[in-house]
């Protein structure tokens, strides 16, 4: 027992940074392993929950952290989606038919990346002068009004309107099996994208996201320019989006108008309150609940058969009615009810002479 | 001509847009909160008076009242079981409330009449007036409902400025305690502000739904969300002249755009009107400037 507290205490003396390196490390590792053992159905929902969880990481810690709601990360995953088709697109080498080398896929991403960043900037400059509902409301306008570009008629020849643009899948390398393959490239990326914001969050930046969010005069007092890390808190969180978008992109294998709807923008919004706002861990329960929910309708329709009506609907239900528990019973979401059960087991044993006080 | 026809055109779709956001800011003044679910909760009490009226043949203006009166008991609902646990808590919980309220709304309403198009006749018609050779985009049916509306407003009015009622839904709006100490009902008071509102969004629904064909969508009326909230805002989400004003100006705004621009992406320009407006002026158009509490 003192031997592990021993452990535990050394541990917890490494610097933050090689402790991220080793849990992400480790953490891909197991992920690889687990991904190794699963059928190739589960390998493409292990896709799916991977960049679901970027997006809903990037978005819990600008809500969660930096205190700016946004209803509309789902539009970042449009531009994140469409830049990875108009690249892969006009591809030198393959073009739609498929592309050579999967290293071709590093740069693109990051283009993803780094475009979603800037229109996040963009919305950025004009979030930071906006509190609560009006912020709220503008970035519903922009889940909503964003995706709806491709079908201008001037943009169609180009984003290809209603249709949408068709993606080319990255081809496995060796003898790997093509689902298990998608679901390493998201795994990757996801682990990259929790290394890089667990950093942040814990870095110089994250302690003045959380300053600003908790008093914005005192902040400003504080000397911390608090219109510029809000526009930073987005630019993040907007890049988070831009590659969950891009990976999306990848698995469905098209980047079409109608793939990201307002329902997109809301069960981020919904994942990152049920595993608690601010919390990277609640981001990684949050993405799984919402991406194995339509799933979980489905097979319950199988068992009790339900109309398609009812079950097609379920996991909006389930986003909205979490959504609302989250407020009004949970307010600190799943990760908060583990760590408040932690605590309160720590509690006990320490009354109980069992630990070292 | 054309830019006339544009501006009546835009102007009569304003006023289902300026009721719209009438629904939004009696509830922003009695409790400062923006009701994010109200595009679910007209669309759900649309979709009542249209199981009435399209499926059962039942007349047009009873289904319009039974959408009415589902719409204020909804509202009332809404305020007591949802809206009072947080409404004195961070602005952010509230909007998350009713985010979820909206989200379930569309989903119940998703399990009852599915997820396809359909449509809900108007009372009457949409064929436009002509003058001499002239059509002018305007029909019996925008007619009766620039009436209605207008109907509500000054109904509204005399609620809040000539009642004693209307005297104590202010007073409670304005500043709880002392109202409370008055023997005012506060907690009645917000209710009863709930339940109008949603009884004027449930006009409003029922109202648009019958301007085009197959508007009727769980989803159909996230359009006119953003589009009343974007009026809301222009009027300062505190002035219901303002947001009737509010929602004329983003009728006529959007119609030009449509015409001169492109009519195929209304929801990137209803985006951008409210970017700009907010940009200009992040309080809204015709808001007071207030300063941010400490």
């Amino acid at each position: 027992m003192s031997g592990l507290a021993a452990m535990g205490r050394r541990w917890l003396r490494l610097p933050t940074l090689v402790r991220h390196l080793v849990v992400a490390l480790v953490g891909l590792g197991v992920l690889l392993a687990i991904s190794e053992a699963l059928s190739e159905y589960r390998n493409t929902q292990l896709a799916e929950i991977a960049y679901t969880v970027c997006a809903v990481a990037g978005l819990t810690l600008l809500t969660g952290l930096s205190g700016q709601i946004s209803l509309g990360n789902g539009a970042f995953m449009f531009v994140g989606a469409y830049t990875v088709a108009l690249l892969l697109k006009h591809h030198p080498f393959g073009g739609i038919t498929g592309y050579q080398s999967n290293w071709w896929l590093v740069p693109v991403l990051i283009l993803a990346v780094l475009v979603a960043a800037a229109v996040g900037g963009l919305v950025g400059v004009a979030a930071a002068r906006l509190r609560g509902p009006y912020l709220a409301g503008i970035t519903l306008a922009l889940a909503i009004g964003l995706p709806s570009l491709p079908k201008y008629q001037h943009l169609q020849s180009q984003l290809g309107g209603h249709a949408g643009i068709p993606i080319s899948a990255p081809a496995p390398p060796g003898s790997i099996d093509y689902f298990r393959w998608q679901a390493w490239i998201c795994l990757i990326a996801m682990v990259i994208t929790l290394f890089l914001l667990a950093n942040l969050a814990s870095s110089r930046v994250g302690r003045a996201f959380k300053a600003v969010r908790d008093d914005e005069i005192s902040a400003s007092l504080a000397g911390l320019p608090v219109a510029r890390i809000q526009i930073l808190a987005f630019v993040v969180s907007a890049a988070a989006a831009g590659l969950a978008g891009g990976l999306f992109g990848l698995i469905s294998l098209d980047a079409g108008p109608d793939s990201f709807p307002l329902s997109l923008s809301l069960g981020l919004l919904a994942a990152a309150v049920f595993g608690g706002l601010g919390s990277l861990p609640g981001a990684v329960y949050g993405a799984i609940l919402i991406t194995l929910l339509p799933q979980w309708a489905t097979d319950l329709s199988h068992q009790v058969s339900l109309s398609s009506k009812i079950v097609n609907n379920l996991p909006l239900l389930v986003y909205g009615a979490a959504l609302m528990l989250a407020m009004l019973a949970v307010p600190f979401g799943l990760q908060g009810l583990l760590r408040r059960g932690w605590h309160q087991v720590r509690d006990w044993r320490r009354r109980d002479g069992l630990a070292p006080g | 001509m054309n830019f006339l026809n544009d501006v009546i055109y835009g102007a009569a779709n304003g006023v289902i847009y300026a009721a719209f956001a009438l629904a939004l800011v009696l509830i922003w003044r009695s409790t400062r909160i923006v009701n994010f679910s109200q595009g679910g909760m007209l669309m759900f009490t649309t979709f009542i008076g249209w199981e009435l009226v399209q499926r059962h043949g039942v007349n047009y203006w009873v289904g319009l009242a039974v959408a009415i009166i589902a719409g204020l008991l909804l509202g009332a609902i809404v305020e007591r079981l949802l809206v009072r646990p947080v409404e004195n808590g961070p602005p952010l919980n509230a909007v998350i409330v009713t985010l979820g309220l909206l989200l379930v709304l569309q989903a119940v309403a998703g399990m009852i009449w599915g997820n396809g198009l359909s449509s809900y006749a108007p009372r009457f018609s949409l064929n436009y007036y002509h003058v001499g050779h002239r059509v002018i985009l305007f029909s019996p049916d925008y007619l009766f409902i620039v009436i209605a509306v207008l109907v509500v407003l000054v109904a509204l009015f005399v609620l809040f400025q000539l009642s004693p009622l209307g005297l104590r839904m202010r007073a409670s709006a304005f500043n709880p305690e002392v109202a409370r100490l008055l023997g005012v009902r506060v907690g009645r008071m917000l209710t009863l502000g709930w339940a109008l509102a949603a009884g004027v969004g449930a006009l409003a629904g029922v109202l648009i739904a019958g301007t085009a064909p197959n508007y009727m969508n769980p989803n159909g009326f996230d359009e006119l969300l953003i589009l009343g909230f974007t009026a809301a805002v222009i009027g300062g989400l505190d002035s219901p002249v303002g947001a009737v004003v509010g929602g004329v100006i983003v009728g006529v705004a959007l119609q030009v755009l449509d015409d001169y621009v492109s009519n195929d992406i209304d929801p990137f320009f209803i985006f951008a009107l409210l970017l700009v407006i907010l940009m200009i002026r992040p309080n809204g158009i015709f808001a007071r400037r207030t300063v941010r509490r400490v």
